[in-house]
């Protein structure tokens, strides 16, 4: 699902841009004990298909930084969210494994067969983690929560669909009917990551306007509950959070035993990816996601005496790519760069620098080999919707040299390459200096183009720094970014390429299309969006990709795997590609 | 005289090692942003003088993988093709001073054999190479930014400590709101206010700039300590007594008795401004990539992998503890020469 508000991430290491996943939400817990039997309907338990486990036992988690709040609608932080996904439930669920939906809060739902309405049977007998019932009231609420604009959350944008938000009507205590203005390809996959708010909780601090505030981490553990595997113990500032099992939690393995297995989940906080590293290699944190190739290959090292075990996924759905300032400059006063978009904007041009790159160089010093070269924003992780007829045509130097000269290009006494009107051409790439593999690409980059001739210097600020460049003030000449789809579907990146796209980074916000290539992709992307048939949709979104490589907007470059570590005590242990990588079936964790 | 001697000492070690950085395109075998991309993070290559067959060569040589894909190692030396090294020899161009361009270097061996002293970096760079060119910026605008740091600091705490009373409130409150500044903020402010793509000497006179204006508070505050409690003493008092003026008492005998500190405070800001270089450097105001500087060949060493890896990541941070160490005792030695002065 899921699009794509520019996250922050740690100013330690790793992604520049991401995009919003289907994150969970949150919500923890009451002890209200000794309320297990009482009245309303039987529980309505769901049964899962994993090995069968014991309970106890503790799980350690090292987060880089300290969650900024545990409210679902909030969270835009991966630490965060991190947490969050472990005290909530959604009413949809995509299975990180098998990448396909199924059931969680919804035994069932049925689709309307012009793809418009959507009708959700809920489970019935569910009891939040303070022992409060579940029923359709608290989906109303949530809807009405993450559909509010004062409230803002990055929920909101999923769930407005041809412009119009979707509405949510309760049939009556266990079923709700929710109508989209249009049919919607991803479908179901909509819901996955919309946590179910608890309304006896959390309706006076929206109707007073305090939301905002509500489930803030300082708050104490009783005013929190939710519908996931695990509520809030205790948080220690600048220590770490404590969650303990939810008693009332609705799934059971088919051995009946209740889920989830673990006693306690411990996330800790420390300052950066190496303490992480160290933290995981000592024992002192059983799992570990989000790191680079080079901290793999030490783990690796010890990885038989010491252990742990860890995971190389394969490519994951983050695509890095070089892109030029293609914006309209002519209300920002940069009259350098408005001077060099005759060189961005021709394509030969960047079919020059994309013939230059040495993408298994990237492959080679950037990730040590983890990572797959990429022509287009199709990475091999989405085996679902890459297109494979893509040709990958090998580095040449000689083609690039001829594709500049066929634009006018040509090469001084010293080798430096000059534009049609004789001025040297030289630009500079922007990064971000927090994402230590996207300086190196840039560095990378800067030296393949400089054998034709172009003087390129590479600038790193700070991230803030860097998007605000890119897009606001535009004050950018080239840059080296990456995103990460939120799902395995084309609608995941809508932002990026319609024209309109807050994400559209080389064109930020199109008022209309500015090529006809652009307009071919809005209307290809806006037709996915509403055809319901895979093979279809996957023909639409082939040409997109096939638009994409031709007239590259963007010039992509790698894609990194997915790496992952777990200590060997940690059973049932299913790294997937999608966020989160490691913990989406926490519930089924145990411990040896 | 010792300490003549030992100042002397220091200072030719000095004059040596900036003859070395300022002339660094001759010194280093290679460019310091050539890149072998097959050979990423190689360890130093060794030199020989006794080949295979156990003969020995007087001019010394290395061995050199011939499949570039794999790295030189003393074990499989047999397989490998040996390299002599020759001395003035031709290589990539480079400019001295920005003014004269030569392609000699002082030494090399012929491709495709590489020579790496101390290793090459994760992009396949020669780090010697890179840790002579990268002295340039770093050893100057370390230098320049301390003595402007220090020359401030001299002027305001001078002032301040001598004159005393209001004009030492006022001076001394401004240091410290000055210290109390949110640099970074500040900082950030400056990046947005600077053009996108900053040439070299204007990086150089950013770093100088930047690092010797939030660095002068502390010596300030230093030297008016000693310049309140010099100016007290009985032979100043005297002095005054005689009729001397401000001028002269500050200039022969109050501002030479903080020389100590002052020279103190210079040795131990150099390195700080290295060091302080990685983080301009990350927002934006140092040297970018792929220029080197000392500030970013030690910052490799602060991840977990370079630093559990790679051991001859170190040797530039070995290189210049003996750089620190003659600059503190060109300072020892003149603090001690100047003590052994009569006032």
């Amino acid at each position: 699902m899921a699009k794509v508000p520019l996250r922050k991430q740690c100013v330690a290491l790793v992604l520049g841009i991401g995009f919003a996943c289907s994150f969970a939400p949150a919500a923890p817990a009451q002890a209200n004990e000794g309320r297990t039997a009482a009245s309303g309907p039987t529980e309505e338990r769901m049964i899962t298909d994993n090995a069968p486990g014991h309970a106890g036992g503790r799980l350690a988690v090292a987060l880089r930084s300290e969650p900024k709040t545990l409210n679902p609608a909030l969270a835009e932080d991966e630490p965060s969210r991190d947490v969050i996904r472990c005290l909530t439930a959604d009413m949809i669920h995509i299975n990180r494994s098998s990448l396909k939906t199924e059931p969680a809060l919804a035994k069932s739902w049925r689709v309307s067969r012009d793809g418009k309405q959507y009708t959700l049977q809920l489970r019935r007998g569910l009891r939040f983690s303070d022992g409060q019932p579940f029923n359709a009231d608290d989906v109303i609420f949530s809807f009405q929560v993450y559909l509010d604009e004062k409230v803002d959350s990055s929920q909101r944008d999923l769930l407005v669909i041809g412009g119009k938000p979707i509405t949510v009507a309760k049939l009556d205590d266990y079923t709700v009917r929710f109508e989209l203005a249009q049919p919607y390809a991803a479908a179901e996959r909509l819901f996955d990551g919309v946590a179910i708010l608890p309304r006896h909780l959390l309706e006076t601090t929206y109707r007073d306007g305090t939301f905002s505030k509500a489930w803030s981490l300082s708050m104490p553990p009783s005013q929190f509950a939710g519908l996931g595997p695990f509520r809030l113990k205790d948080y220690v500032p600048g220590q770490r959070v404590v969650l303990e099992r939810n008693p009332y939690y609705w799934k059971a393995d088919h051995a009946g035993n209740h889920l989830p297995y673990l006693d306690e989940v411990v996330f800790s906080f420390v300052p950066s990816e190496d303490a992480q590293v160290i933290r995981f290699q000592s024992g002192e944190a059983d799992v570990l996601s989000r790191f680079s190739a080079d901290n793999f290959a030490v783990l690796q090292k010890q990885q038989l005496t010491k252990g742990y075990h860890l995971y190389d996924l394969g490519a994951g759905l983050e695509y890095n790519f070089l892109f030029f300032n293609l914006n309209d400059l002519g209300s920002k006063n940069v009259p350098d760069i408005a001077k060099k978009q005759a060189w961005f904007q021709d394509l030969r041009f960047r079919q020059a620098v994309s013939s230059a790159i040495d993408r298994e160089g990237i492959v080679r010093l950037v990730y040590s080999g983890r990572a797959t070269s990429l022509w287009n924003q199709g990475t091999p992780g989405d085996k679902l919707w890459a297109d494979a007829a893509i040709p990958h045509p090998p580095r040449s130097l000689d083609h690039a040299r001829q594709l500049l000269q066929s634009a006018g290009f040509s090469w001084n006494k010293d080798g430096s390459l000059l534009d049609p009107h004789g001025t040297p051409v030289e630009f500079s790439i922007l990064t971000s200096s927090s994402n230590a593999q996207r300086m190196k690409m840039a560095t990378i980059i800067q030296d393949d183009l400089s054998q034709l001739g172009m003087k390129i210097q590479v600038v790193s600020l700070e991230f803030r720094a860097t998007v605000d460049r890119l897009r606001n003030t535009f004050n950018y000449e080239a840059a080296v970014m990456g995103l990460v789809s939120g799902d395995a579907d084309p609608t995941a990146d809508m932002n990026v390429w319609l024209s309109s796209g807050e994400t559209h980074l080389w064109h930020v916000g199109e008022p209309k299309p500015a090529t006809p290539w652009e307009a071919e992709i809005d209307r290809l992307m806006q037709q996915q969006l509403t055809t319901l048939d895979y093979a279809k949709r996957k023909q639409l979104y082939d040409r997109v990709q096939e638009i994409v490589s031709e007239n590259l907007p963007v010039i992509c470059l790698a894609s990194p795997n997915i790496l992952v570590g777990a200590s060997n005590r940690v059973a049932n242990f299913r790294p997937a590609i999608l966020v989160p990588y490691a913990l989406w079936n926490i519930e089924e964790l145990y411990i040896r | 005289m010792t300490h003549r001697r030992k100042l002397a000492a220091a200072l030719v070690f000095l004059a040596g090692f900036y003859c070395l950085v300022l002339f660094a395109g001759f010194f280093a075998p290679y460019d310091f942003a050539a890149q072998s991309r097959e050979t990423p993070v190689a360890p130093p290559t060794a030199l020989h003088f006794v080949d295979a067959q156990g003969k020995f060569h007087a001019r010394p040589f290395i061995y050199s993988a011939q499949d570039a894909n794999q790295q030189a190692t003393p074990s499989d030396a047999n397989t490998q093709r040996p390299y002599p090294i020759h001395f003035f020899v031709r290589g990539s161009r480079y400019k001295i001073a920005g003014l004269f361009t030569s392609n000699v270097h002082l030494f090399g061996v012929d491709d495709p054999g590489q020579i790496l002293l101390i290793g090459s970096d994760a992009y396949g760079r020669d780090q010697f190479s890179r840790f002579l060119y990268g002295g340039q910026i770093s050893m100057l605008a370390g230098l320049i930014a301390a003595l402007f740091s220090v020359s401030l600091g001299i002027i305001v705490g001078g002032i301040a400590g001598y004159y005393g009373g209001w004009i030492d409130e006022i001076l001394m409150r401004g240091s410290e709101l000055f210290l109390a500044l949110p640099w970074l903020y500040l900082l950030f402010a400056v990046r947005a206010a600077l053009p996108l793509r900053i040439s070299q000497w204007q990086v150089f006179l950013l770093l100088a700039t930047i690092m010797g204006l939030i660095g002068w508070a502390r010596p300030a505050r230093l030297i008016r300590g000693v310049v309140l409690s010099a100016k007290q003493r009985n032979f100043v008092t005297a002095a005054r007594g005689f009729g001397a003026s401000d001028a002269y008492l500050l200039r022969k005998h109050v501002l030479p008795q903080t020389y100590g500190v002052l020279l103190t405070q210079m040795t131990l800001l150099i390195p700080q401004y290295v060091l302080a270089e990685v983080t301009l450097t990350f927002l934006g105001l140092g040297v970018g990539e792929p220029m080197p500087s000392w500030g970013a060949l030690l910052s490799s060493l602060q991840q977990y992998s370079v630093l559990s890896s790679y051991w001859w990541m170190f040797l530039p941070a070995l290189l210049l503890i003996p750089l620190f160490l003659v600059f503190y005792t060109a300072a020892d030695a003149l603090q001690e020469l100047h003590k052994s002065v009569p006032l």
